[in-house]
């Protein structure tokens, strides 16, 4: 019997991104209900140790493609590997996890087949024997119900949305090794080399995130060193903030975010941004310290599972998402939660 | 050098966009050029200031369009074409790279093709990838800096963001380009560029134009529904002081069990 669900596994250099399990996961309901298996694609170089992996979180046939035109990730070869396996084997359903490789891996094999792509979809459900996923827009103000008219159905699945299946290391599977389909003189790309590794915990795949906003230049019992004009002054004691602010996030593991104001008001790089037009997050716990929550700000982590807001202004419309509420200085509670976390989780 | 900039008319981000009657509503909240096509027409402005040339923008939507390709001439773009057809009423992803595609061509002898990461309506974040594979053009996505362009050799090489830091990719002309924020913030229209993109004549280009026939298109949106409201009861934590209210906060927190 085929595979009619198809999973793509993405890695970085052997790494797996959590969000391939979880689509792996998403993917064991839908052929529940098909009464299919699911096959996994594995691309890369010297990756077999990804491909039984993949069968230990529950794949019942792996693709592998192992060649040295797929050391680095480019999008062209591997969207070819597997929109060339796709036109042998006709699946129904293709998932990928919603990360830059794979959304971009998902638009090209889209392309290859003429078929629709749904990019970062947050729930699935079959009707009539069609996938209806529901995919947030307008940064989660709306939500649309979507289908493909053809097949297969290409979707790419918000990280953190599904859950990741328990991995179960005496599962075995049909292993399959394939081809690359393009040769290396005809891929238009090559890769240079990298620079400037991301520091600490990523943004979208963080459980805890703890972020700050224009409140954290407020710190009256700062004096800026001598010399420093008003703007210099004013980044000068963001920066002290937003250590604080970090300081509780490394206590938690969890991530450090900012608001567009924080971000537009150079107190912070711009990757660290939470909003419309910065990340779109969802972790357990999201922890505001002097943000106000606009609402661009708002549709950014708004889907956070609990939202504690700290805030001066008791009017601040943070509140009204939050779980639990502070009403005071972000810079003398910051630190207090610091300490006692550290006590309490043994740090 | 001929840089194309793709743009898209979206509601402002601090619009409340919600459904009334199955239909999208944004109050009285203004349509603008979409914010990261902003990064995308300044980048294209850059490159044609520093190795000479022209930035056409270019855009798919209806008359209300041609808001936001004013936008872009009055930025500093030479020209604009609007892609209007009645036909185009509820495209999907691959609809549009196949007409930006037909359209890159007909402008011809393109060199680059920006897009902004993504349009913050639909949050697809796909156009730019599908527009370079329908023309065979190789893709440089989510690009931070282009760290060298060549018009001479065609070559161009750039660092794009990916997890786990930046990749500096390589690769030929023509190329399609998509942009983050890190690339540079977009410059303001001058009073001179307000008035020139007031008078401009931007033409229209129907499918028939084109050269393009029907289109079935695959992806449906049968219903757009308001987010479910979640039912937050706030509670406000108090204390004597911020070392008891800390206290007090910690305890509420690890009883939800999260950490």
């Amino acid at each position: 019997m085929a595979n009619k669900i198809w999973v793509y596994i993405d890695h970085f250099k052997g790494q797996v991104h959590q969000a391939s399990w979880e689509a792996i996961g998403a993917g064991r309901e839908l052929a529940k209900e098909l009464d299919s298996g699911i096959a996994a694609i594995v691309a890369g170089m010297n990756v077999d140790e990804v491909a039984e992996q993949a069968f230990h979180y529950g794949a019942d046939e792996v693709f592998l493609a192992n060649d040295q035109s797929l050391e680095d990730y480019r999008a062209e070869p591997y969207a070819s590997v597997v929109s060339t396996l796709a036109k042998e084997h006709n699946p129904e359903v293709i998932l990928f996890p919603t990360t830059t490789r794979g959304r971009e891996i998902a638009a090209m094999t889209a392309v290859d087949l003429d078929a629709g792509v749904m990019p970062d979809v947050i729930a699935m459900e079959l009707q009539d024997g069609k996938v209806l996923a529901t995919r947030p827009i307008y940064a989660g103000k709306l939500f649309s119900k979507v289908f493909s008219t053809t097949k297969p159905q290409i979707f790419t699945l918000r990280v953190r949305a599904f859950t990741k299946p328990e991995a179960d290391p005496s599962q075995k599977g049909t292993l399959t090794a394939v081809d690359v389909p393009i040769s290396e003189d005809a891929i238009q790309t090559k890769i240079a080399g990298y620079s400037q590794a991301e520091e600490g915990v990523s943004l979208s795949d963080a459980a805890v995130i703890v972020s700050a906003g224009r409140g954290v230049s407020n710190n009256p019992d700062l004096t800026p060193p001598d010399g420093m004009d008003e703007k210099e002054a004013e980044i000068w004691r963001a920066k002290e903030g937003f250590q604080l602010v970090g300081e509780l996030a490394q206590v938690l593991g969890g991530a450090l975010g900012a608001s567009r104001a924080a971000v537009d008001a150079g107190y912070i790089p711009y990757n660290h941004q939470v909003g419309q037009t910065g990340k779109v997050v969802s972790p357990d716990l999201y922890i505001a310290c002097g943000i106000s929550g606009a609402i661009q700000h708002q549709a950014g982590m708004r889907t956070s599972k609990i939202i504690v807001a700290i805030n001066k202004d008791p009017e601040a419309p943070i509140f009204k998402m939050a779980r639990y509420g502070v009403v005071g200085d972000m810079h003398k509670i910051v630190p207090e939660l610091t300490k006692i976390f550290q006590q309490r989780l043994g740090k | 050098m001929k840089i194309i900039a793709c743009v898209k008319q979206v509601p402002d981000s601090a619009a409340r966009v919600v459904v009334e009657d199955g239909q999208v509503t944004w109050g009285d909240a203004p349509l603008v050029i979409n914010p990261w096509d902003e990064y995308a027409v300044e980048t294209a402005l850059v490159q044609t200031e520093e190795h000479g040339g022209d930035v056409i923008a270019i855009s798919i939507g209806s008359e209300t369009s041609k808001e936001a390709l004013k936008h872009a001439l009055a930025m500093g773009c030479s020209e604009a074409i609007l892609i209007s057809d009645p036909e185009l009423d509820e495209i999907d992803s691959l609809t549009a790279a196949k007409i930006l595609s037909a359209a890159i061509q007909k402008v011809g002898e393109v060199d680059l093709a920006f897009f902004g990461r993504q349009a913050i309506d639909g949050d697809m974040g796909v156009t730019a990838a599908q527009t370079a594979r329908v023309l065979g053009w190789p893709a440089f996505t989510l690009v931070s800096t282009i760290s060298e362009l060549n018009p001479g050799s065609g070559t161009i090489r750039v660092e794009r963001s990916i997890e786990e830091g930046r990749q500096v990719v390589e690769g030929k002309l023509p190329a399609v380009v998509s942009v983050v924020k890190d690339i540079g913030e977009p410059r303001y229209p001058s009073f001179m560029g307000i008035r020139k993109a007031s008078r401009a004549n931007i033409p229209t280009w129907t499918l028939a134009d084109l050269n393009l026939g029907e289109f079935s298109v695959q992806v449906k949106w049968p219903d757009l529904i308001n987010p479910p409201k979640r039912e937050i009861k706030t509670e406000i934590v108090e204390g004597e002081g911020p070392e008891e209210v800390a206290e007090k906060l910690a305890d509420k927190i690890l009883e939800e069990k999260m950490l």
